[in-house]
């Protein structure tokens, strides 16, 4: 274990502490200087970083099924959306008797409707702890179901990618509609109150805001957990030749599902805890857009590693947020940009790129070294053999024997 | 109701400008149609009115059409009767007879003859009596059917007449149809209004269908009988008809989805690459065509009809062009990383899409329908628009073009040997790069040919793609990646299926249903229906 301690662990570990003392200095900062000082976080800020922090969750769910199993989800929104609606069932629970018709058991829209009684799925969704659960059960078991039927008949790559695009498109029509009973197109809105707070409140907002941090840093750890398994060898295993592993004895579609799941089961904590931050939840959010914007997080980030997800959200929805500001015209063409120049140039990301500009860095200063004592001019071209042997990193993408040449669908 | 009837109205008058003799007791005419100067309180104004309806002559059809219509004035002056419209604070008049031009008087100084919904009934029975005796057949017919729907016992002897006199089959059996519906409210004997039931039935449209379920619910007995008996033959027959129209619009559907997708199924089939971008040449042929309308608009009106011929092969150039620049630009260095070839092809089409809104706004541009492609005809209970007619004729054109491209010519050969063998395609000697990039052109100039037909069914907007692009993909996946037909059947069994399921579940539910489906069906068969079979599918 203290072995772990070194390498990317410790990255773990900084990412880890850092999580965890900005949930306990922001608030602080928010709540206790007073607002003229330097040092006061304003509550604007609190809510986008926190905002900021459920996209980073959503992109560490992402990376754990891309870039450990090579499952490209372009359906990991209707996950993060599924967990906002159980979250957002118990808020409009909790509005009661303060809607706008006043009726203390049907939210709003549904007394809009005339609907006379609460439908069953909303049963039990004024208590904490079951929304609490539903957040985690609703993803995970439309995960698992859908999961088992892709993996089981071997719907792999592109496939994959594209009957999970369908599945968020379909629950994005199926939440449009008026008679679901989730709100139809406007959603769910309007919250008052969580758990006896007040959702607008700077102290509430701080509180989501640390527990938004916390779950990112521990969702850091248990996916830290899970890789450096032996189960997570098993997952790159299938990763890297999911056949091989297959005629290994290992049952791939097992594997994948497990990591599916607990996937699908992040996603929406992180929607839980994205809709009392922004105060509302609607279809908008299965747009498969989304879903594959959240890919491009990742990717920038750097998939297969647990930090680079994070660092690509905050990054990646900052620049957002600073375009669409100022000149929102030119966003497009920048995420378009983004998505074209970092699979171009950027195949692992730029913690990929810091980590390949570090070993080279130590490479080189190795090298050197070596050829300071065998006599060698440093500053002479190395030979052409060694070059070929240090571009060949571990973990690059390239399958062996496979060339950069198209291949058929399969 | 209101527009049928102007239109009837526009038609007669049109046919009497052409026909109209110069009738002998224009004088008595102009003497009845001067009372309406003088007349107080409206059945007195209908009274004058039956008075000139009653003269026989088609010439009274235009000041009646007039007073229906609130444009009939008269001078203060000297109380002479105008046909008047509105211009500013005058008002044009015009003789009420021939329509000669008769000067312009201000506002004030002219009156209006004032009438009310009751007296433009009158006015509309009235009239359809009149055309009866109309020299145009169509006219005629247009009359018969006005009948139809308005049906009037006192009607009975004036149409008994029409019947004797008509020589014409189709206006004849109209003209019975509508002493059907006028028998039905009659006091003539059962036998009679029974014949009537059956005449309706026959005819076997909604419209009858309508009248005959009124009638049911109104009358008692036999008749009564009769009628719901007819009523449920009818329903029956006429779910044959919907069903056969689900089955058209379905095929309409499916002839759309044909043309999103085919260009798709070829770049993934041969290349296996994921062509997120491919909405996009849709949208881009779809622009080419609006361009193209504009320069036409502006420059050469008269080829407005050849728009969508002069748009064709432009689209294909533009997307292609563009599919071309991208494969080059891009897709080729991605090849073996189809994941990443997906995100790099959306990544482009935001690019696109945003380049498209900058230049042409982000609001819908309106591509016209050419004459030919406007309009619909019926094919007995079923309607058929043109446009819808033409894309399915196109998209099959499309692909019997493509399949001969694929199935006949070298290039084709070149690309299902790549497809099968790349390895060993290259060994032969094919350039299998210039296979890849072409092949990729040709993809994506398929999708702008597509975006010309789209053009004239769909909004061109810059979100035009993005509503195919998901739909498309079901489709190939559906029917088998790298098989023309596969594409084909799934792109019509797909439509049909929407189509049918739309009416039970909803448009919304239906597509739900779809797209769950397509999901169950995938796992039964991972590879479409009509997969490639061989040692190199499982790459």
């Amino acid at each position: 274990m203290s072995a772990r301690l070194f390498g990317s662990d410790l990255r773990i570990l900084i990412t880890i502490s850092i999580l965890v003392s900005v949930a306990i200095i922001v608030p602080v900062l928010n709540l206790a200087v007073h607002p003229d000082s330097a040092f006061h976080v304003p509550p604007y800020l609190v809510a986008l970083v926190g905002k900021y922090l459920c996209y980073a969750l959503l992109a560490l769910s992402l990376d754990l099924v891309w870039g450990y199993c090579g499952i490209l989800s372009l359906g990991h929104g209707a996950f993060f959306a599924l967990g906002g609606y159980a979250m957002g069932m118990y808020l409009m629970r909790q509005i009661g008797s303060r809607g706008v018709y006043g009726n203390p058991n049907l939210p709003d829209f549904m007394v809009f409707l005339n609907w006379k009684e609460l439908p069953w799925f909303w049963y039990g969704f004024d208590q904490f702890w079951f929304a609490a659960l539903m957040v985690m059960v609703v993803p995970g078991l439309l995960a698992l179901v859908f999961g088992w039927f892709a993996f089981r008949s071997r719907v792999t790559g592109v496939y994959l990618s594209i009957i999970t695009q369908a599945m968020t498109y379909a629950l994005l029509l199926a939440f449009f509609r008026n008679d679901m009973g989730f709100g139809g197109n406007n959603g769910l809105t309007d919250f008052k109150e969580i758990l006896g707070f007040n959702v607008q409140a700077d102290a509430t907002r701080s509180g989501l805001f640390a527990a938004s941090a916390l779950a990112l840093a521990l969702a850091v750890f248990v996916t830290w957990l899970i890789t450096t398994s032996k189960y997570g060898k098993i997952l790159i295993a299938v990763r890297d030749a999911e056949s091989r592993t297959r005629f290994l004895g290992w049952r791939a579609e097992n594997v994948k599902l497990f990591a599916f799941t607990v996937s699908a089961v992040m996603a929406g904590i992180a929607g839980a805890l994205y809709v009392p931050q922004v105060g509302i939840i609607n279809p908008g959010e299965f747009d498969p857009a989304n879903s594959i914007e959240v890919v491009v997080w990742t990717a920038v980030g750097g998939r297969g590693t647990i930090v680079g997800p994070i660092i690509g959200a905050l990054l990646v929805n900052a620049g957002k947020s600073w375009f669409t500001g100022a000149i929102p015209e030119l966003w497009l063409f920048a995420l378009g940009g983004l998505f074209v120049g970092v699979t171009l140039f950027l195949p692992r990301g730029i913690l990929g790129l810091w980590d390949q500009w570090r070993n080279s860095g130590g490479k080189a200063e190795r090298e050197a070294s070596i050829a300071e004592e065998k006599g060698i001019d440093p500053d002479e071209p190395p030979p052409a053999l060694v070059r070929a042997q240090s571009g060949e990193q571990s973990g690059t993408w390239t399958k062996p024997g496979s060339g950069p040449e198209p291949q058929p669908a399969e | 109701m209101t527009i049928l009837f102007r239109r009837l109205l526009t038609t007669i008058l049109l046919a009497l400008a052409l026909t109209a003799p110069a009738s002998a007791d224009e004088a008595a005419l102009r003497a009845t149609i001067a009372k309406f100067a003088t007349v107080k309180g409206f059945p007195a104004t209908e009274a004058i009115v039956r008075e000139l309806a009653a003269a026989g002559d088609p010439a009274v059809e235009k000041p009646l059409a007039a007073l229906a219509d609130g444009n009939l004035y008269f001078r203060k002056s000297d109380s002479a009767v105008f046909i008047g419209a509105e211009s500013g604070a005058n008002v044009k008049l015009s003789d009420p007879l021939t329509g000669a031009d008769a000067g312009e008087e201000p506002k004030a100084s002219v009156s209006k003859v004032r009438v009310n919904n009751g007296l433009r009934r009158t006015i509309r029975d009235l009239l359809g009596t009149l055309t009866l005796g109309s020299d145009d057949p169509a006219v005629r017919i247009a009359a018969a059917e006005t009948m139809f729907r308005n049906a009037d016992p006192t009607a009975i002897p004036g149409l008994d007449a029409a019947i004797a006199k008509e020589t014409v089959t189709s206006v004849k059996a109209k003209l019975e149809l509508a002493r059907a519906s006028a028998v039905l409210k009659s006091d003539l004997p059962e036998a009679e209004k029974l014949v009537a039931i059956e005449l309706i039935a026959g005819r076997g449209d909604r419209e009858a269908l309508s009248l005959l379920t009124a009638y049911e619910a109104s009358t008692e007995g036999t008749l009564k009988d009769a009628a719901s008996a007819a009523v449920t033959r009818m329903n029956s027959s006429l779910a044959v008809w919907a069903a056969a129209q689900n089955v058209w619009f379905g095929l309409s559907l499916g002839s759309v989805l044909l043309l999103a997708a085919i260009g798709l199924a070829i770049t993934f089939g041969v290349m296996g690459v994921i062509n997120m971008a491919h909405g996009e040449m849709v949208m881009l042929g779809a622009y080419t065509t609006f361009v193209v309308q504009e320069i036409i608009r502006t420059s050469f009106p008269d080829l407005f009809d050849w728009s969508l011929l002069i748009a064709l092969p432009l689209a294909f150039l533009v997307a292609g062009g563009v599919g071309l620049i991208i494969e080059r630009g891009i897709i080729r260095f991605l090849y073996g990383r189809p994941l990443e070839t997906l995100l790099a092809t959306w990544g482009v089409s935001l690019i696109l899409q945003q380049t498209v809104r900058t230049i042409f706004g982000p609001t819908n541009r309106e591509v016209g329908n050419p004459s030919w492609m406007s309009g619909a005809f019926s094919l007995g209970e079923l309607s058929i628009t043109w446009n819808r007619l033409w894309i399915l004729v196109f998209s099959l054109a499309v692909f019997f073009l493509l399949l001969f491209v694929m199935k006949r010519t070298s290039w084709g050969l070149q690309m299902r040997a790549v497809t099968a063998n790349r390895r060993m395609a290259s060994s032969m000697g094919i350039r299998t790069p210039w296979v890849d990039a072409l092949t990729f052109a040709l993809g994506s100039g398929i999708a702008g040919i597509a975006g010309v037909a789209l053009s004239q069914v769909d909004n061109v907007s810059p979100n035009l793609g993005q509503g195919y692009i998901i739909d498309s993909f079901m489709v190939v996946v559906f029917g088998g990646v790298g098989n023309l037909w596969g594409t084909l059947v799934g792109a019509f069994s797909l439509g049909v299926l929407n189509k049918f399921l739309e009416p039970y579940a909803g448009a919304v539910l239906g597509k739900i249903l779809v797209l769950v489906l397509i999901i169950l069906f995938i796992q039964k068969r991972p590879r479409g229906m009509f997969a490639l079979k061989g040692r190199a599918v499982e790459a």
